[in-house]
């Protein structure tokens, strides 16, 4: 697939940041012929990646750094990849479960939207080392499945 | 983000306005609390008709909120949440729990 546009984004992992993140990759978004209504969906996902990297990652320590790798490609599709350099998944598997959350006061529902607003979704972690999310949208086959 | 707590005879109202995530949510969460624990409230009103975006921290936020109204027998509503909003409430069931209403005189017409 051919690479339309891309961006990156690298910031301080603190929690002025998600509003900042979310807002930049929406307006990235928007140049896809999207809705408004699939551009909060993405707005969505990346505030729950991005919370996930400041909360679990760094453990709100303030000086961690989240990056944001973002792409156009054909099929007007986004693809959306979250790192950060912190504590990393111990139990990737447990993690993704809806409802599961090591933090009571969150309802563990992060992966669940990833998963949901996105067609694919990869993470990959090692202890100590850190977090990618990999999120994978097209927008117009989820238009063609929705004709279909 | 903004807030607002105001008191109505024995019931709590929190208004909101803008974006209901993880930044606003820890210290939101500290003054609800002591707001609760000060005093019994017979219930909880979530104003949502000026939050334009809302993730899973704001969830977790209303639902924490919910779990100790319901240990304490008081009741607690949302109000006024936008489509955008609502279909996430939607999403995440959280509407089985807590009722949402159009507006704050819906609750207290019943």
């Amino acid at each position: 697939m051919n690479v339309k546009n891309n961006a990156r984004l690298e910031f301080l992992g603190i929690a002025e940041n998600v509003s900042f993140a979310r807002s930049c990759i929406g307006a990235f978004t928007a140049q896809l012929d999207c809705t408004l209504e699939d551009i909060e969906e993405i707005k969505l996902v990346v505030s729950e990646a991005v919370s996930n990297s400041i909360i679990h990652g760094y453990g709100g320590s303030r000086d961690g750094r989240v990056v944001i790798e973002a792409s156009l490609y054909d099929n007007r599709t986004i693809e959306i990849t979250v790192l950060d350099y912190g504590c990393g998944i111990e139990d990737l598997e447990q993690a993704m479960k809806p409802s599961y959350s090591s933090d009571p006061a969150r309802m563990g529902l992060g992966f669940t939207f990833m998963k949901s607003f996105m067609d694919e979704m990869e993470v990959i972690s090692k202890p100590n080392e850190g977090t990618s999310v990999r999120l994978k949208r097209s927008f117009l086959l989820r238009e063609q499945q929705a004709y279909a | 983000m903004g807030y607002e707590l105001k008191q109505v005879r024995n019931t709590l109202v929190v208004k909101l306005t803008g974006e209901l995530d993880m930044l606003i949510v820890d210290r939101l969460r500290k003054e609800i609390d002591k707001r609760l624990e000060e005093q019994t409230f017979k219930n909880l009103i979530f104003n949502l008709e000026r939050v334009s975006f809302i993730d899973s921290s704001g969830l977790g936020l209303i639902i924490g909120r919910y779990k100790k109204m319901n240990a304490n027998s008081g009741r607690m509503y949302i109000v006024g949440a936008s489509n955008n909003v609502e279909k996430i409430l939607l999403f995440s069931g959280i509407n089985k729990l807590v009722p949402i209403y159009n507006q704050e005189q819906d609750i207290i017409s019943i």
